[in-house]
């Protein structure tokens, strides 16, 4: 890869734009899932602790990695205010995923809320990174609130199903001057290689690979995935076609000439 | 009673250090709140717990 070619989110450089997820698997495979999918930036979930002694996710990342802890489980924005504070708290950083949904069916985030948030936050210094919906008018406000990347949603949470956004994302990473991280939705790696071949900074999953039959093999084949569609947008696609063809081989020195 | 995680706990007078000792918290690995305001480490030993008090403990774990 191009060693020139870096992520730059909030002022901090990573050379891997695959974020990864950590939820719904066990914490013995983090370590392997952050090494097979080259990860740099790994999200977290705060919850309320229990008294008895527990492990800790913390013991199970490797040193080095960028946590990305989400405010999930906000309903407001007031309420990802305090869950990003508490996150701080915790001695990991500045860096928050803003994540507010108000329905439990289909896990959409509130854009309205989201932005203020973000602008509440981003304010105390930290680097914000909001989960959205694809819409180019928030995506506006939130970077005039101080987001450092934007985060739209390819499809619904924990969906699988891939770019249902897509146009929208296209509109995003044309007319925002952030990096845009498609995050929620994700769940094969050719998708993945599709939203980077169209621009986007980063792919974001969890459920692709806590759903998977191997989690550290597809981590590794997201990473490869995400990999070669970034190489292909910084090449630049070739073109389609409308109509006919194109002979790839000489049209002139045929056997019968 | 002093509202902690959600459960009414008789432990008003307390200070929060000597709480979450004797509840068996892995210090090193939680955030506190009380009544909405970040307690910072350093302050767990002069915080008391007063009545009507609300306060979340809370710890990091798997996400998206």
């Amino acid at each position: 890869m191009n060693t020139t070619d870096k992520l730059v989110i909030g002022g901090h450089e990573f050379q891997s734009r695959f974020i990864l997820g950590s939820g719904k698997y066990s914490l013995k495979l983090i370590e392997a899932a952050v090494r097979d999918a080259g990860a740099e930036i790994i999200t977290l979930a705060l919850r309320r602790a229990n008294t008895k002694q527990e492990e800790s996710i913390l013991d199970y990342i490797p040193q080095g990695v960028t946590l990305l802890p989400n405010t999930s489980g906000a309903r407001n924005a007031q309420e990802a205010v305090r869950i990003a504070r508490l996150a701080r708290e915790l001695g990991c950083g500045d860096f928050v995923k803003i994540e507010i949904m108000r329905d439990a069916k289909y896990l959409l985030p509130d854009n309205a809320e989201t932005i203020k948030a973000t602008e509440t936050l981003a304010k105390e210094g930290f680097v914000v990174l909001p989960y959205m919906y694809p819409d180019l008018n928030v995506a506006r406000d939130l970077v005039d609130a101080g987001a450092a990347a934007i985060m739209p949603l390819g499809a619904p949470i924990g969906s699988n199903k891939g770019l249902a956004t897509k146009e929208f994302i296209q509109i995003l990473i044309d007319e925002i001057d952030l990096p845009v991280i498609v995050d929620a939705g994700i769940g094969r790696p050719s998708q993945a290689c599709e939203a980077m071949e169209m621009g986007a900074a980063a792919i974001m999953a969890n459920t692709a690979l806590a759903t998977a039959g191997d989690l550290p093999l597809m981590a590794a084949a997201f990473r490869q995935a995400i990999e070669a569609g970034r190489k292909a947008y910084l090449s630049g696609l070739g073109r389609v076609l409308t109509r006919g063809a194109s002979a790839s081989d000489p049209l002139t020195g045929f056997l019968h000439d | 009673m002093v509202t902690i995680n959600g459960e009414a706990l008789d432990v008003g007078g307390k200070t929060l250090a000597a709480y979450l000792t004797q509840a068996g918290y892995e210090q090193t690995r939680i955030a506190v709140e009380r009544n909405g305001e970040i307690v910072p480490k350093a302050k767990y030993d002069e915080t008391q717990l007063q009545e009507g008090d609300v306060v979340e403990v809370v710890r990091f774990v798997g996400g998206g």
